[in-house]
């Protein structure tokens, strides 16, 4: 039972960076634009999240830093593919080679400027990031564990992908931003604002992506500023959005199993003769999996938002 | 009535005609310039005189035979690259898969080196030369079939292919592959000589297959049957259908070759850059290809300008971290401020601005 609960545990920490990242990226796709920048996006938040942490040593003021690096990411990448019209998937490439490389020199000459030549987090932050009780709830045997011990990014995390889901699928402005993704000729042509709803919600979708950043560095990484840190979680998110097509809501629960797929290696008896090669790979191959399954079975409601990958040229509608 | 319409906003914009060549090339190296300036104030906000960097890369990349030749070593695996996606884009079929199929290609030419180095030298050159290709074909038919069978979305299939197709070096490096007399960490065993590729004036000879592939596609793309066909797909699926084409057809042909293409990348990365099969044998080298030739127009020649130039900032961007202890990063953080500048000119290319039509001219 012991091993359960530690094992559902690990697997809620992993699934949470992910699950930032793909709230994010959905936040990109309902609009129409496929952002391959997520892995660059989460690097700059790992990066401006962990230095403002390092530096102040307040938690609140980490997560905005972390917010606001990623927001400015795709803000580049919003003013280059709708404002300008550029090639979706070569901005969103760069932006990705881009953040982490920005992400990796900053942190080397931080590190360089250090006395110690190394940077860990102070005692404050530190301890706001440990597990959060609860209060009541978390004392319920198993079930507390299970649900109500979890450091703040993983609350914040199933409340923004709460939010999202009330606002995509239960407000006014959820329906037209939802109707740009699928076709934003007509979205346009019905009164919505393309332009200001597309950057609206790729600059917020960027900002989420950024914190899920800041957790891998923040958290992952124990504490101590490490380059790569985020090592390529920002691709499982793009997968998972796939996977949780497209829906704030299965991304909580995909992000789970994502999770679980991340962890499955280190509680596997040793003499289950699978690789570890092929846990690393469960993610991308049920997602392929999925992305094909859901073509043969042409499912509009789990497919891609319609418009995805094209730009909007207001004059050639 | 009052006047009280929606106004026009001050500035507009408008599609413009094709601009010449010549004038797109001078604003691209405009926009080089202001990204090197950009570049620079960057490096100043941190306290690094920006010329004494820019001079110590291009001093880096030239200073020696040895150093130039690295330059090139960078530079094969990008060119090849850029070309086969630079087919896949033509036909706008948006292969992201470049990563995986260079991968593949490695992997397929990596199963001869190491179990087959008894061969005569030039038949097993040239088995691992068509194994690359094909390891690369296969890696690009799944998802092209699957995109004219069941309209699979390619670019995100293609995605994940790249990651399935990395775990199955890690897969093939722990397990199967994994060399037994490799102390402490898994790797897989160096190939024999007799496997590796030729050295031809100090570079491993990919450098030859890299240009006659250069000059190979730039005729097929612009003098050839095929090539014409894969242009109209890439224009309008439409039309090619009503010129009478088979679009899939064309489609499964191009991308074989896009996907062989890339594969011969990955072979001549293994057996000739590394002589190994390493998890880093694409190490990125499919995503930067595809900016390339999307930096490029998909222009075979100007492809072969663009990869030197990333090659360059790469290997002095290494000197520059030996020397001036900056992060090697630099050379990424550059990549990326150049290209934003060059892909927000390029808007240019197809738009302007027009400004609000005066009082009284409508």
């Amino acid at each position: 039972m012991d091993m359960l609960i530690k094992f559902v545990v690990a697997a809620v920490v992993a699934a949470t960076p992910i699950l930032y990242g793909t709230l994010g990226e959905i936040m990109n796709e309902r609009v129409g634009h496929i952002n391959l920048g997520v892995e660059g996006m989460m690097s700059m938040g790992a990066c401006a999240g962990f230095m403002v942490g390092y530096i102040t040593d307040n938690l609140f003021l980490a997560l905005v830093a972390a917010f606001a690096a990623g927001a400015v990411g795709a803000l580049l990448y919003a003013f280059l593919t709708v404002t300008l019209m550029a090639n979706q998937n070569v901005v969103g490439l760069t932006l990705t080679i881009f953040g982490v490389a920005i992400a990796n020199f900053v942190g080397f000459y931080m590190i360089s400027r250090s006395a110690t030549k190394s940077l860990k987090l102070p005692e404050n932050i530190t301890s706001a990031l440990g597990s959060i009780k609860i209060p009541l709830l978390g004392d319920i045997p198993v079930l507390g564990q299970v649900l109500f011990q979890y450091n703040i990014f993983v609350y914040l995390g199933v409340i923004i992908a709460i939010l999202m889901a009330v606002y995509f699928y239960k407000t006014k402005t959820g329906l037209n931003v939802r109707a740009i993704g699928e076709n934003p000729g007509a979205a346009d042509a019905a009164g919505i604002r393309v332009t200001k709803w597309k950057y609206i919600n790729i600059v917020i979708g960027g900002g989420i992506t950024g914190i899920g950043g800041a957790f891998t560095a923040m958290i992952t990484a124990g504490g101590v500023w490490i380059s790569d840190c985020v090592g390529g979680l920002g691709w499982i998110a793009v997968a998972l959005v796939i996977f949780a097509s497209w829906k704030p809501v299965n991304a909580i629960w995909g992000s789970l199993v994502f999770g679980i797929f991340r962890i499955l290696k280190y509680y596997v008896p040793k003499n289950v003769p699978v690789p570890i090669a092929i846990y690393d790979m469960l993610p991308f191959l049920v997602t392929a999996i999925v992305l094909v399954a859901n073509s043969i079975k042409q499912r509009k409601d789990n497919a891609q938002p319609a418009s995805c990958g094209i730009n909007y040229f207001r004059e050639e509608r | 009535m009052s006047s009280k319409t929606v106004r026009e906003p001050l500035l507009h914009i408008v599609k413009r005609d094709e601009i010449p060549a010549k004038k797109a090339m001078v604003l691209r190296i405009v926009a080089f310039l202001l990204a090197l300036i950009a570049g620079g104030l960057f490096m100043l906000s941190i306290g690094c005189n920006p010329i004494e960097v820019y001079q110590t890369i291009i001093v880096g990349c030239f200073r020696s035979n040895m150093a130039i030749q690295a330059t090139v070593k960078i530079m094969i695996p990008l060119v090849i690259a850029a070309l086969g996606v630079s087919l896949a884009f033509k036909m706008r079929f948006w292969n992201i898969g470049a990563e995986g199929q260079i991968i593949m290609g490695g992997v397929f030419a990596s199963y001869f080196a190491l179990f087959h180095s008894d061969w005569p030298h030039w038949v097993l050159v040239i088995v691992m030369f068509l194994a690359g290709a094909l390891g690369g074909a296969i890696w690009a038919y799944i998802p092209t079939f699957c995109k004219v069978r069941f309209n699979t979305n390619e670019t995100l299939f293609t995605l994940m292919l790249n990651y399935i197709a990395y775990y199955i070096i890690c897969f093939l490096r722990d397990g199967p592959w994994c060399d037994p007399n490799s102390p402490g960490f898994a790797k897989i065993a160096t190939f024999d000589d007799n496997a590796t590729l030729d050295k031809v004036l100090g570079v491993h000879s990919g450098w030859i297959i890299a240009i006659i592939l250069l000059v190979a596609v730039f005729i097929y793309m612009n003098y050839t049957k095929q090539g014409y066909e894969l242009a109209v797909v890439g224009g309008s699926s439409a039309t090619a259908t009503y010129a009478g084409m088979n679009v899939k057809k064309i489609m499964i042909r191009t991308m074989l070759i896009s996907g062989g293409i890339c594969g011969i990348g990955g072979m001549i990365q293994a057996t000739g850059a590394d002589a190994t099969l390493s998890v880093g044998v694409a190490g990125g080298v499919g995503f930067t290809a595809i900016i390339i030739a999307w930096m490029a127009s998909l222009d075979p020649r100007i492809i072969l300008i663009i990869s030197a130039l990333f090659a360059i900032l790469e290997k002095g961007s290494r000197v520059v971290e030996s020397n001036m202890g900056i992060s090697a990063d630099s050379s990424a953080v550059l990549q990326g401020i150049i290209l934003f500048f060059i892909m927000g000119c390029e808007f240019f290319f197809r738009y302007k601005f027009q400004g609000r039509a005066k009082k009284g001219s409508e």
